[in-house]
C-alpha cells in the first residue's frame, strides 16, 4: 500500500479546476499546528486517499471557527470569525464538511447558522463508521489490534454536545479489539478539562487537575490504548498519561490513527 | 360548634389560599423581570418532552431504585390530593366523607389504595432522611457543598418529616373513624375497614366514643392544617419543584446541547466592523444595552424559571469535572444563589411599590464569584444530568459575556488568545502560512 500516491488537493485548485469536492475536511487548529495532531490529520488524509473519497481542504484559507473565543465570552471575536469563515465556505459553494474537532464540528454545525452558514456537518467518527458500514475502508481484522484492550473517552463536544456516542464505538469494535469502558461515559461522560477555553488558561484552585481526574479512570480499566476523537482530549489525556509516566505503556489514539493502522497505511 | 369548626375552616383555608396566592405572584412578577424570549415554538415537541421528563421522570430512573423510590413520593403527592379535596369539602360542608355516596364501595378500595401510597411515602421518606443523614450521599452534605450550609440543609429534612407526619396523621385519622364506625357513631358513615389503618385499630381498643372523636378530629385538623402549611411552606422552599417541574421541562431549549445562545444584537456591529456593511450616516446608533448579565435581570426569564425549579439534588454537581477535582465552581449554587438573588429582588419590589430600587448589589460579584465561571469546562454534564431540565450552563455563559465583553477582565491568557485568533485566526501564535505545512510531505 506504501506506493500510494496521496493528495491533499485544496478548494482553490480545485476550483481553479473546475471541479468540486464530495465533501471538505476542514482541519482545524490543532489539527494543522500540533506536531501531536498533526500525525491525526495526516491518517485522515491517508485513510481518504485510499478510499477514494473526492475530498479537499481549505489550506491557509482555513481559520479557527471562534469556538474558544465564543466560549470564553468574546462574542465579537466568534461572530468576526464565523462571519470569516462563512464568507470563504459560501465563496467555495461548499455543501458538507467533516472534521476531526469535534468543537469545529460543534461550531459550524450548530452555531454557524445562527450567522447565515448552513452546511452539512459530520464529525470523522461518523464519517469513518459509514465508510466501515459500506465496506470502503476494510480493516484486517485479528492481525494489529486482536486482544488489545481500547477505552474510548467520549469528547463532550461530540456526546452529549451533538448525541455522537455510538458512531465511535462502532469504528472500534470493527478493529475487533476489545473495547473496555470507563465507568463515566457517553451523557454520562466525564470531561477531558479543555473545553469552554479552560484549554488556554490555567485552572482554578482544586485539588485535582482534571485531566489526571480522568487519566486515572481510564488507567484503571486496564487498556493500552486510550481512544480519543478530539484534538483537545488528545492534548489531556497524553498529558495526563505523561504525569501517571505511563507513556511507554498506555498509548493515546485518535480513531482516524487506529483505522489507518487497521488499513496498514 | 359544626358551625364554628366550618367558619374556622373557611377562614383558615381563604387565609392560607391568600398568603399563598401572594407568594405565587411575586414568584411569577420576579421571573418576569428577565429579558424576554420565546420559548412557545414546537408546542407538541414540548408537550412531548414534558410528559416524559415531568410527568414521566426519565432521568429520575437514570438510577432505578432511586427513581422507583422518588416515584412514589410523587405518585403519592399527587393521588392524595384527591384526598385532600374530599377533606377541605368536609370541611366546608360540615360533612364526613362526602364522597362515599359517590363511589359507593369503589371508596373503600380508593381509601385502601392512598393508605398503601401512604405506607410507601413514610417507608420512602424514612430511607431519603437516612441517605441524607446516616448514609451521607456526597452531593447532600453541607460539610463538602457550602452552597447548602444553613436553611437548605434544614429544608430537605423538613419537607421529608412534614410528609411522614402528615402520612401518620391520615392513617390514624382512618383509624379513629373505623373504630367510631365499630361503635355506629353518628355522622361517621359505614366504609369497613382499610387496608393498612385496621392494623392501627387495637391501640385505640377501650377508648370512649367522645376520646375517639376527640381523636379522629384531632387528626383531620392536624392533616389538613399541616397540609395547608406545607403548601404555604413549599412556595418558600426548594421544594417548589414539584408544581414548575412541569412548565420548566415544557419551556426548556430544544435547540442541540452544544448551541450557546446567539448574540444577534451585536451582529450589525461585527458586520461593520468587517466591512460586510456600510455605516448608514442617518441612522441612528442602535443603543446596545449591557453585554452579556451581570445580574439577575439581565437573564432571560427562562433561566430566572429555572432558579425556582431548583430542588437542590445536586446532581449537577455531582457531575461537575470542576466540581469533582475541587474547584469553587458548583452549577448547584449557580441555579441557587439566582434564586437567591431574585429572592432579595422580590423583597425589594415589595418593599417599593413594586418598583426595584438599585440595592448595590448584582448576581455576579455579591452572589457568584467570578471564579466560579471562569471554571467551567462547558461540557453540559450538569445540563444533562438535571431531572428538570434546568441549563445551569446558560447562565454562566452571560456572566463569562459580561466580565469579558462589557467589563474587558478577561485573564491574560484569554486575552493572548484573542490576539492571537485576530492576528494569526487560530488561538496560538502560529504563522497563518504555516497552516498547511502538515501536508508539505503527502503533497511532494
Amino acid at each position: 500500500m506504501s506506493e500510494i500516491e496521496y493528495k491533499v488537493p485544496t478548494m482553490a485548485e480545485m476550483a481553479a479546476n473546475g471541479e468540486t469536492p464530495e465533501v471538505l475536511f476542514w482541519v482545524g487548529c490543532l489539527g494543522s499546528f500540533d506536531d501531536r495532531y498533526k500525525k491525526v490529520t495526516v491518517a485522515f488524509v491517508k485513510i481518504l486517499n485510499a478510499v477514494g473519497v473526492k475530498f479537499a481542504v481549505l489550506g491557509t484559507e482555513e481559520s479557527c471557527t471562534g469556538d474558544p473565543a465564543r466560549r470564553a465570552g468574546n462574542e465579537f471575536l466568534f461572530q468576526m470569525q464565523a462571519m470569516t469563515n462563512i464568507q470563504v465556505l459560501d465563496m467555495y459553494g461548499v455543501k458538507k464538511i467533516v472534521t476531526a474537532c469535534p468543537h469545529c464540528f460543534n461550531t459550524l454545525k450548530n452555531e454557524y447558522p445562527q450567522l447565515g452558514g448552513n452546511y452539512e456537518v459530520i464529525h470523522h467518527s461518523t464519517f469513518l463508521q459509514q465508510l466501515i458500514n459500506e465496506g470502503r475502508v476494510r480493516l484486517e481484522g485479528g492481525g494489529t489490534f486482536k486482544g488489545r484492550k481500547i477505552t474510548f473517552h467520549d469528547p463532550c463536544y461530540l456526546g452529549r454536545a451533538n448525541g455522537v456516542y455510538e458512531a465511535p464505538r462502532e469504528v472500534l469494535e470493527a478493529l475487533d479489539a476489545e473495547l473496555v469502558e470507563m465507568k463515566r461515559i457517553r451523557s454520562k461522560g466525564l470531561c477531558c478539562g479543555a473545553g469552554g477555553a479552560q484549554m488556554f488558561k490555567e485552572p482554578e484552585p482544586g485539588w485535582k487537575e482534571v485531566n489526571i481526574e480522568r487519566t486515572e479512570e481510564a488507567l484503571n480499566t486496564g487498556a493500552d490504548t486510550i481512544a480519543v476523537a478530539c484534538p483537545f482530549c488528545m492534548v489531556m489525556m497524553s498529558d495526563g498519561i505523561k504525569n501517571k509516566e505511563r507513556e511507554n505503556s498506555v498509548k493515546v489514539l485518535d480513531l482516524a490513527e487506529l483505522v489507518a493502522q487497521g488499513q496498514g497505511l | 360548634m359544626e358551625y364554628i369548626q366550618q367558619i374556622l375552616f373557611a377562614i383558615i383555608l381563604g387565609a392560607v389560599g391568600w398568603l399563598i396566592y401572594r407568594r405565587i405572584k411575586l414568584i411569577r412578577d420576579t421571573i418576569r423581570l428577565g429579558q424576554p424570549e420565546d420559548r412557545t415554538d414546537r408546542p407538541s415537541d414540548r408537550l412531548r418532552l414534558m410528559g416524559r421528563m415531568a410527568f414521566g421522570q426519565k432521568k429520575m430512573f437514570d438510577r432505578p431504585l432511586v427513581g422507583i423510590m422518588h416515584f412514589v413520593l410523587y405518585a403519592g403527592f399527587l393521588l392524595i390530593n384527591i384526598e385532600v379535596l374530599e377533606i377541605i369539602l368536609d370541611g366546608l360542608s360540615g360533612q364526613h366523607r362526602m364522597f362515599v355516596p359517590f363511589f359507593g364501595t369503589w371508596y373503600h378500595y380508593i381509601i385502601d389504595f392512598f393508605e398503601l401510597l401512604a405506607v410507601g411515602v413514610i417507608v420512602v421518606c424514612a430511607i431519603f432522611l437516612v441517605r441524607r443523614n446516616i448514609l451521607k450521599v456526597n452531593r447532600l452534605q453541607p460539610e463538602r457543598h457550602r452552597e447548602l450550609r444553613g436553611f437548605p440543609y434544614i429544608d430537605g429534612n423538613v419537607i421529608l418529616i412534614f410528609e411522614i407526619v402528615l402520612m401518620c396523621a391520615i392513617l390514624t385519622m382512618n383509624a379513629a373513624d373505623t373504630v367510631l364506625q365499630d361503635m355506629n357513631s353518628a355522622h361517621y358513615p359505614l366504609t369497613g375497614d382499610y387496608l393498612i389503618s385496621q392494623y392501627l385499630k387495637p391501640l385505640f381498643a377501650g377508648w370512649s366514643e367522645g376520646a375517639l372523636i376527640g381523636l379522629e378530629r384531632g387528626a383531620w385538623w392536624f392533616h389538613i392544617l399541616g397540609i395547608l402549611a406545607f403548601a404555604l411552606y413549599v412556595t418558600h422552599s426548594k421544594h417548589l419543584h414539584i408544581a414548575l417541574a412541569f412548565p420548566n421541562t415544557y419551556f426548556a431549549r430544544l435547540t442541540p446541547r452544544g448551541e450557546v445562545r446567539n448574540m444577534p444584537e451585536i451582529t450589525k456591529e461585527v458586520k461593520l466592523m468587517l466591512g460586510m456593511e456600510q455605516a448608514d450616516p442617518n441612522e441612528q446608533p442602535a443603543e446596545i444595552g449591557r453585554f452579556g448579565a451581570k445580574d439577575a435581570m439581565d437573564l432571560s426569564w427562562k433561566n430566572l424559571m429555572d432558579a425556582y425549579s431548583c430542588t437542590e439534588c445536586g446532581r449537577c454537581t455531582a457531575q461537575c469535572p470542576a466540581n469533582i477535582t475541587g474547584k469553587l465552581l458548583s452549577p448547584r449554587k449557580i441555579m441557587m444563589d439566582t434564586r437567591d438573588r431574585l429572592e432579595d429582588l422580590g423583597h425589594n419590589m415589595q418593599a417599593n411599590g413594586g418598583k426595584v430600587v438599585e440595592d448595590g448589589k448584582t448576581l455576579l460579584g455579591d452572589y457568584i464569584l467570578v471564579e466560579e465561571i471562569m471554571a467551567c469546562t462547558t461540557c453540559n454534564a450538569c445540563v444533562e444530568a438535571c431531572p428538570v431540565m434546568i441549563d445551569p450552563l446558560d447562565i454562566i455563559m452571560q456572566l463569562r459575556r459580561y466580565k469579558i465583553m462589557d467589563e474587558a477582565q478577561a485573564p491574560a491568557s484569554w486575552n493572548m488568545m484573542f490576539q492571537n485568533m485576530e492576528t494569526s485566526q487560530a488561538p496560538w501564535k502560529f504563522s497563518p502560512s504555516d497552516r498547511f505545512n502538515w501536508a508539505n510531505n503527502l503533497r511532494q
